[in-house]
């Protein structure tokens, strides 16, 4: 037996179906469950050892369900080994407006920042996908569900005028519920900040790929992840402007069609360009750099240098 | 007073209402006996408008929210049709469709052709519906798209005037990308070489107001509010209580007070005592002079400088940490 076919074989064995299981059993599930040893897909019911669900990306094997994934698992599946540059890791977050709810926002920012071990939403960088050198940001939904506030939109910014500035290609993977409320209208702001810095870098020539992760809502929709020059999707992303929730209060409870806001729905309606499985978006997306190499576009005139006319070269 | 005037009435006006239904009053009773009560009178009117400067003077966020909301509001085709001549309205996405809820068109203001965009409300319950209360479809940010183009190909200033609830939130306008149509918007605003005024002269809700909120100058009248979310939607979320609005309206930071604080509008247009709505005129020709003196500081810079400054200006905004390494 070929250690392939051993992992297969264990695999089988243990993705196991709760249905029908006995009484024990279950408890003994539910406890290993607990303990993290196992994960059980929402989607299929199905129980995966957690190392083989992280093996596949956090796609269940059974049934493709993509769990959500976090941004620096996300860059060791995509980049190659070692290239990984993380760029403007300094900034952080602050609480611009004071603002309190039922807990002050600072006191939320500590909280996820110990939880999930990044100063906000979004980690941004250089890196080799199969050799070909990308500038990539990669939002994390674990952090206040991945909302855009200040860090966020100036880090994705700065790396976007990176990648203008080095001929680079940019990929930026969302997933966010929207604007951060509690940034106010400086949240609002990043979807100016970063359309602004994606004209530029689509003025020099440059590709930027977005692919849209589960779930992506609001000002991020409505700003940089509609913004691609192609646009990948992952199965089953639900993404869109307004939450379902909100055009169920103005159209009733259970009206919304089926299907509706995930990948394969935005798809039909000619959206985006393409669904991706997560397996293969490595590939897929070496595929499509490969299709663009970089142009070396002269770059607009900087202001300064408007004075300096252009002469006919003769 | 009649019913349909107490609608009009915002609640914190009571003691103004009560004050002039006083003085009502005793006009009538001073008629009926042939008494001269003009003295009287005069001063009492004098105490009421003081009453009202007061009041309108300390307005709380969620009271000056009642106001950039009251029903007789001047809109963006009433300040049109008082500050603009030879008003050219133009319509249609050229895809099928003709979204009410923006306005748009050509016009001179003073001696100079512009392009004009805004969001628009009714004026009444029939208009509002045919308005769609002010909320664009993807169709009307693709009509301000198309317009916003022609303004840069034809060198055209342009002006936006922004007041809306949002974007509408429907099955039809997400199912032709409502996000699209905004980032669409948002990044084609950054490249227009022409000069652009945005004014928020009710309700700016958010990124359905950011899609034609991108100029050269950001302006805002004295109670026109601009928010991420509405307070109502803020409330509902982290409050788990829509009754909490107040309380997200005061969190949120919506006034133009707040927005110049935070370096994200450039000037305050004062609003005729008890709001917009009380002298229409009078807010139209606050309006106009800025925008006039705008247009003019903006005339000296070239297209490229234009689009230059709008990309440093945006690029600005936002608050955060630059820790050391």
């Amino acid at each position: 037996m070929s250690l392939l076919d051993w992992f297969a074989e264990r695999r089988k064995q243990t993705s196991l179906n709760l249905t029908g299981s006995s009484p024990f059993d279950k408890e003994r599930q539910v406890r290993e469950i607990a303990d993290g040893l196992w994960q059980k897909c929402p989607a299929c019911d199905t129980l995966t050892y957690t190392k083989d669900l992280q093996q596949n990306w956090q796609v269940c094997p059974s049934c493709g369900h993509h769990h959500r994934i976090t941004a620096p698992e996300r860059l060791e599946q995509l980049l190659d080994p070692g290239s990984w540059q993380p760029l403007n890791e300094h900034l952080a977050p602050t609480d611009p407006l004071h603002f309190f709810d039922q807990k002050p926002y600072s006191e939320r920012l500590a909280t996820y920042q110990e939880r999930t071990q990044l100063k906000d939403a979004v980690l941004t960088g250089l890196g080799n996908l199969e050799g070909i050198p990308v500038a990539i940001g990669v939002m994390d939904f674990r952090f206040m569900g991945g909302s855009m506030g200040s860090v966020v939109g100036e880090k994705i910014a700065r790396l976007t005028e990176r990648a203008t500035c080095d001929h680079l290609p940019l990929i930026l993977f969302s997933a966010s519920g929207g604007a951060r409320m509690q940034e106010g209208i400086l949240s609002l702001m990043q979807m100016a900040k970063t359309s602004a810095a994606l004209q530029r870098h689509r003025d020099a020539g440059q590709l930027f790929i977005s692919v849209l992760t589960h779930p992506t809502y609001g000002g991020v929709t409505a700003s940089f992840a509609m913004l691609g020059d192609l646009i990948l999707a992952e199965p089953g992303a639900q993404v869109g402007f307004a939450g379902p929730n909100v055009i169920e209060q103005t159209i009733g409870k259970g009206k919304l069609p089926e299907g509706f806001q995930t990948a394969e729905y935005l798809l039909a309606q000619g959206l985006i360009d393409a669904i991706v499985p997560r397996t293969e978006l490595r590939k897929r997306l070496a595929q499509l750099l490969s299709m663009h190499r970089p142009r070396l576009h002269v770059s607009l005139p900087a202001i300064s240098s408007e004075a300096l006319t252009l002469q006919p070269m003769l | 007073m009649t019913k349909s005037n107490d609608r009009l009435l915002l609640e914190f006006e009571q003691p103004v209402a009560a004050l002039e239904q006083r003085i009502q009053e005793i006009r009538a009773l001073a008629e009926e006996n042939d008494i001269d009560a003009s003295e009287q009178i005069r001063q009492l009117e004098a105490k009421a408008e003081e009453l009202r400067r007061e009041i309108f003077s300390q307005l709380t966020p969620v009271e000056r929210l009642q106001v950039a909301r009251h029903p007789r509001r001047p809109t963006t085709l009433d300040y049109v049709q008082t500050i603009c001549d030879d008003w050219f309205e133009l319509h249609g996405d050229r895809h099928g469709q003709d979204d009410p809820a923006i306005v748009g068109g050509l016009a001179k203001l003073g001696e100079q052709p512009v392009m004009i965009l805004g969001h628009q409300k009714g004026r009444d319950t029939k208009d509002n519906i045919h308005r769609n209360f002010g909320m664009p479809n993807p169709a009307g940010y693709r009509k301000a798209l198309r317009l916003m183009e022609h303004a840069h190909r034809f060198g055209l200033p342009l002006l936006t005037f922004i007041d809306t609830p949002g974007a509408y939130p429907g099955v039809k306008a997400e199912a032709e990308g409502q996000g699209e149509a905004i980032a669409t918007n948002l990044q084609t605003l950054f490249r227009l070489e022409i000069p652009i005024i945005c004014t928020v002269i009710g309700e700016g809700g958010s990124g359905g107001a950011l899609a034609i909120g991108i100029g050269n100058r950001i302006l805002m009248f004295e109670h026109a509010v601009y928010s991420v979310i509405s307070p109502e939607g803020c409330a509902a979320i982290l409050w788990k209580d829509a009754k909490k609005a107040p309380q997200a309206a005061a969190a949120l930071r919506i006034t133009a007070q707040d927005l110049l604080q935070l370096e994200v509008i450039d000037e305050i247009l004062p609003e005729p005592v008890g709001g917009a709505h009380r002298a229409p005129l009078e807010a139209a020709q606050t309006l106009k002079q800025a925008l006039l003196r705008h247009l003019k500081e903006l005339s000296a810079l070239s297209g490229r400088q234009l689009r230059e400054e709008r990309y440093q200006k945006f690029r600005r905004m936002g608050a955060f940490l630059e820790l050391s390494e």
